[in-house]
Order: C-alpha cells, then structure tokens, then sequence
C-alpha cells in the first residue's frame, strides 16, 4: 500500500517539522537582546548620558486619559528634560502615542476624549494657563506619515510662519531656507521650491514636515513614529537630524524600533496597556531594567 | 475534513498515481486517513458549464443596457442637433444673426426679409440667473457644508443635511408659486417695477440649487484627509486658519465642482423660472425688468408651433444652445476633477 503510507508519512512528519523549524527560529526572528546590544554597541551606542542636572522641560504628573469609557492613560507621570531626547516605547495600542499627543493638546481635537491630571510646560499648566495654539507654536509635532499640505514646498514651510502673522517676503524666505537647512532637506529641495509637497518621495516629504515644524521655532518637538513609513536610508537622515537637533529643542519621539532610541535617545520610558512602566537613562531601561516587563519587552519576550 | 479526504482519494484513483495522491494531503496539514472514495468526481465538471453559461448571459445582458443608455444619448444629442441645426441650414437663418441678434419675434421678417430670431435676450437672460443663482447660493452652501463637516458634525450631520436635501423632493412648480408669491412682491416692494425679472428668478433658482451645491460640497470638505487638518493645528493654528488655508484650499476642486453641477441644473430649469422671470424676450436692462431665459421661451412656444415651421426649428436651436452648455458644463466638471487630483497628489 505505497499510495496511504507515503501521504501519512509526510503528514505525521509535516506538523513536527513546523514546530522544530519555529523553536530555531523564534530567537531569530524576534529581536535578541544580546544581538541587538551588540549591534547597538558597533554603531554608535547610548547616545551621550543623561545630565540630571537639567531642569525639566514638560512634566506630566497623574495623567489620566479616557476615551469614552475606554481608560487609555492610566496615572501616568514623567518628567522631560530640556534639551535632551526622550523616547517612548511600548507595543502597539500601549497609549505612547496617546500620551504624545497630550503634551501638546491635539487630543482635544477628539470629541469623547477627556483628561484629568497636570501637564506643565516650563511650569506652566498647559491645560489650563495655556491656549492650545500657543502651546501647540511652543511644541510642535510631526506625524506618523508625511502629511504636507497640497501646495508648494515654499508655502509648506511658510505655511506656520504666515499663520502667525509674518507677511515680509525677505523674512519669509529666511525662514523657509534655515528651516530646510535645519531640516537637512534644503540641498534636494532648493531648485524645487515651486513643486507640490504632496508630489516628494516618503523621506523627502518626511524631511519637509520637520522643516516644517521647525520653521515657528517650537522649543519641544514631538515625533511621533516618525520614521515608521521610511525607507532605512531616510531613517537615517531624520535620526542623524534628531541627533543634531537636541542642541536646541527638546524632543520626545514614540518608536517602534528599539535600536533608534539605543541610537537617539537619551532618555527612554516603556509603556505597556496604558501605564508608564518604567522611565529612565536609555543605558538602563536597555541594559538594566528594574521592572521584569520592561525587561521582557525589549529583551524581545512579547511586543 | 471529510471533503479533502474524499477528494485526494478520488483523484488518486482517477489518476492512478501515487504522486498525486500525496501531493493533497501534504499540502492540506492533515490526512491520517486518504482515500475512501464517494464517486464525488462527476460533480466538479458538471458545475462548471452551467457557470459559464451565467457568465455570458450575464455579459450579455449588461452589454446590451450599456449600449442601449449609450445609444439613447447619442440619438439624444443627434436628433436636438439635427433639428436644431435645420434652422441654418434648411431655413437658411444666419448662426451669426442667430446669436447676436437681440429681437425675437419669428412671426414677422426684419428689414433683411428674414425671421427676427435674436436668440441673445434668452442667452444673457439664461446665463444671468444662472450666474446670479450661484452668487447666491455660493456662500450659504459652502457656509453650511463648512458647519456641518469641521463646527458641528452631529447636529449637521443629523439635521441639517436631511432637512437641505428634503428640498430636492418638492416640485419645480412649487417653488415657482412659492417665487409668484412671495420673491416677487418682495421684490416689488424693495426695488419697485413689476417684480419679475432676473432677481427673482434667480433667488428661486438659487434655493432650488441650494441642495444640490450643499450636498457635493459637503462631500468636498469631508473628504479633506485629516492629516491636513492636524498638520494645521499642530503648528498652532486657530480652526478658523485651518479651515481657510487648508481645508477649504484642498476641498476647492470640490466645492468648484458642485457649484458648476448647480449651475447645470440651474441652467435648465425651466418651469419655475418662467413663473416669475417675466418673459419678456429682450435684454434686461436690470436685475428687476421683466426677461426671458431658453427654458421659458422653450416650454411657452413649443406647443404652439407646428413641427417643421421656421419658428418650431428656431426653438429647437435654442434647445441645442442648451444641451451645448449643459456638455459644456460637464467638460469643466472633468477638467477641474483632473486638476485637482493632481493638486493634491
């Protein structure tokens, strides 16, 4: 009986083959702490240590967030310090980008949102002693996804400089070229200032954004996942920019890929279903950890 | 997965090869026990021929509506055309006269001998509540889609909209009572005159069109990609600069585009038009003296004029000026469309 014994062979063997092949390749495919520190190590590690001395910047203190019945932030309170990068990580839905968003008011754009708890900015209370679009000129944000608007590059940048009142062509065109510059975009775009922004390549349009942002000179600069729908080059070009950028803003940027924030940050807190599981120098939460699940997570146990 | 085994069985034998048979159950995950045949290999075949048949049937049946709407239109616009252009060439009037001339009365002959047919009253009178109407319904719908989409999205979503599209139900002649009786003393009073004329007209015509240019302009504005909306705030603008600079910029085809489709509809209505524009076949002279537009001089002589008399061709022309414009229209629909897909990549 060669034709049943040949195909019970295979299936009994099949389904054993499958779980052999995954317990090999279950370290591989997932992100190996060792490997990763080790990589992290040759490239160009734990960005420059954190100075404590620093005041903070925006400090968040018993932040509860809901949206409608759903409790997206659970007490949540950290401190940012001023002139240094804070990333945020955690798994998807963890409330990192939530979070993000109530340093500079966009969730009130959300109908069922509501907030309780302080969010200060230089002390100040953002929520309360603050307008919204004061405090959104003093932090600004770049999106996920390149999101420039349908008009030209020039008008792009120009776009939040105008809005807040400067009309000067001559004033303008300095704002629109040091923004590029800062944003290590002008030397691809400075012969194509007329075309559409929506026309550019993902890094490109990326790139433009930050220019963007950066044109109303905020002082915090928030990015969340900003480099998720980049190519590897390009997500080289905004962290080498982030990098050079921390002189003079201060930047919390939510990732999703470990080795940016070992790259980029300097300062990192891990999130898991809505609480701040654990904050501190990048070097710790990546190398010591003092909460199991923050070691899991970027150990590459789950997420 | 009583069928996969059935399956792989009977297709082992059919086959006779053992290759086959072992190749369906390795890739299916699990069979520990192949084979048992059920004679279920007749069906597979049969089955398909009678899909097939569906198939063309189908193809058929949507190719013959397809062709059938296409030859509607172009018999449409060849038989407006055919007749329209008689009054040229068979009745020997001049197109140039035709159209420049400002006396309509084709029952008695100018100084030349022929008909006086100026259709240019009609045309400017035409394009005046047309233009008019726009202007007026311009801001109040864009004003309300802006409402209802970025101010208040469940009281206009819920109410507004319903209530302004429950005007496109209500007849034409309903708003031409409507105009008789309460545009026209209105305008009377203000501005005195008879009342009727082309600010009348277009007043009616501008809340007959309201829904429509609303509705598309609503559509226009929500379909603005959020990203927009928060890239905008994100650098500190007000609503008010985000609607102006962004939403209304990219939403522009848009809105372009539901004002011209109101002005294809504004343009050929007939019926409550004529109630209240006055129909006087000469230039107005202003915005309250007694004019007429196509449509009206349209539905006033087409049935008192016998098919085939000079007069009966003249109206037909005015009908092909019509049509012409309404294609006009949709010309520049698909061309502010094409731009602004462009625009905004």
């Amino acid at each position: 009986m060669p034709v049943k014994s040949v195909p019970s062979q295979t299936t009994t063997e099949a389904p054993a083959k499958i779980a052999q092949s995954a317990r090999i390749d279950e370290p591989v495919r997932l992100i190996d702490r060792t490997a990763m520190l080790a990589e992290a190590d040759a490239i160009s590690h734990y960005a420059a240590p954190v100075d404590r001395t620093r005041p903070a910047k925006m400090s968040v203190s018993g932040l509860n967030l809901h949206y409608g019945d759903f409790h997206a932030l659970k007490d949540v309170s950290l401190d940012i310090p001023e002139h240094q990068v804070t990333a945020l990580i955690g798994p998807s839905g963890c409330g990192k980008s939530t979070f993000l968003r109530t340093l500079n008011r966009m969730n009130d754009l959300i109908p069922s949102c509501r907030v309780e708890g302080s969010v200060t900015l230089d002390g100040v209370d953002a929520y309360h002693d603050l307008d919204a679009a004061l405090l959104r000129c003093r932090v600004g944000m770049v999106f996920q996804h390149p999101n420039p608007f349908p008009m030209s590059v020039y008008d792009n940048v120009a776009y939040g400089p105008r809005a807040h009142g400067i009309r000067k062509r001559a004033e303008l065109d300095e704002i629109v070229e040091r923004s590029l510059r800062d944003a290590a975009v002008w030397d691809e775009l400075k012969d194509r200032l007329d075309a559409n922004g929506c026309g550019l390549s993902g890094g490109q349009a990326q790139r433009l954004c930050i220019a963007r942002a950066l044109a109303i000179s905020p002082e915090v600069l928030l990015m969340d996942e900003a480099t998720s729908a980049l190519d590897p080059i390009s997500t080289a070009k905004v962290e080498d920019l982030v990098v050079s950028l921390k002189e003079r803003y201060t930047i919390v940027m939510v990732t999703h890929n470990m080795l940016q924030a070992t790259r980029t940050a300097q300062y990192t807190a891990f999130f898991l279903m809505g609480e701040m599981v654990e904050a501190g120098s990048t070097k710790q939460i990546f190398e010591d950890p003092h909460d199991e699940r923050t070691g899991d997570y970027v150990s590459g146990r789950f997420g | 997965m009583p069928d996969i085994q059935g399956q792989a069985g009977a297709s082992s034998i059919i086959d006779g090869a053992p290759a086959a048979a072992s190749s369906l159950p390795e890739k299916n995950g699990s069979s520990p026990h192949p084979g048992s045949p059920k004679g279920k290999d007749a069906r597979v075949p049969k089955k398909l021929m009678p899909k097939k048949r569906v198939e063309r049937i189908g193809g058929t049946v949507c190719g013959i509506c397809a062709g059938i709407a296409t030859l509607l239109v172009v018999t449409l616009i060849f038989m407006v055309a055919e007749h329209g252009l008689a009054t040229f060439v068979v009745d020997g009037i001049s197109p140039i006269a035709f159209l420049t001339g400002t006396t309509w009365n084709p029952h008695s002959n100018g100084a030349d001998g022929a008909p006086l047919m100026g259709a240019l009253p009609m045309i400017v009178g035409s394009f005046g509540v047309t233009l008019l109407s726009c202007l007026f319904v311009l801001p109040f719908a864009v004003g309300a889609a802006i409402f209802t989409v970025e101010i208040a999205p469940t009281f206009g979503r819920k109410v507004l909209q319903p209530v302004i599209e429950l005007l496109v139900g209500i007849p034409s002649v309903v708003f031409g009572l409507l105009g008789l009786t309460i545009i026209v003393p209105l305008v009377r009073g203000a501005f005195g005159g008879t009342g009727y004329g082309l600010l009348a007209g277009s007043v009616v015509l501008a809340v007959m069109v309201l829904p429509t240019v609303t509705s598309l302009s609503i559509d226009a504005i929500a379909s603005v990609p959020n990203a927009y909306r928060e890239g905008s705030y994100g650098l500190g603008c007000s609503r008010w600069q985000t609607i102006w600079h962004v939403v209304l910029k990219s939403a522009l085809p848009g809105i372009l585009t539901a004002v011209i489709l109101g002005m294809t509809r504004a343009f050929g209505e007939a019926l409550a038009v004529q109630m209240v524009v006055g129909n006087a076949a000469s230039i107005p002279t202003s915005l309250i003296t007694p004019a007429a537009t196509l449509t009206s001089v349209l539905t006033m002589g087409m049935g008192n004029e016998a098919m085939g008399t000079v007069y009966n061709d003249a109206l037909w022309s005015l009908a092909l000026i019509l049509l012409v414009m309404s294609l006009v229209f949709i010309l520049i629909v698909h061309l502010i469309g094409r731009k602004g897909a462009k625009v905004n990549g």
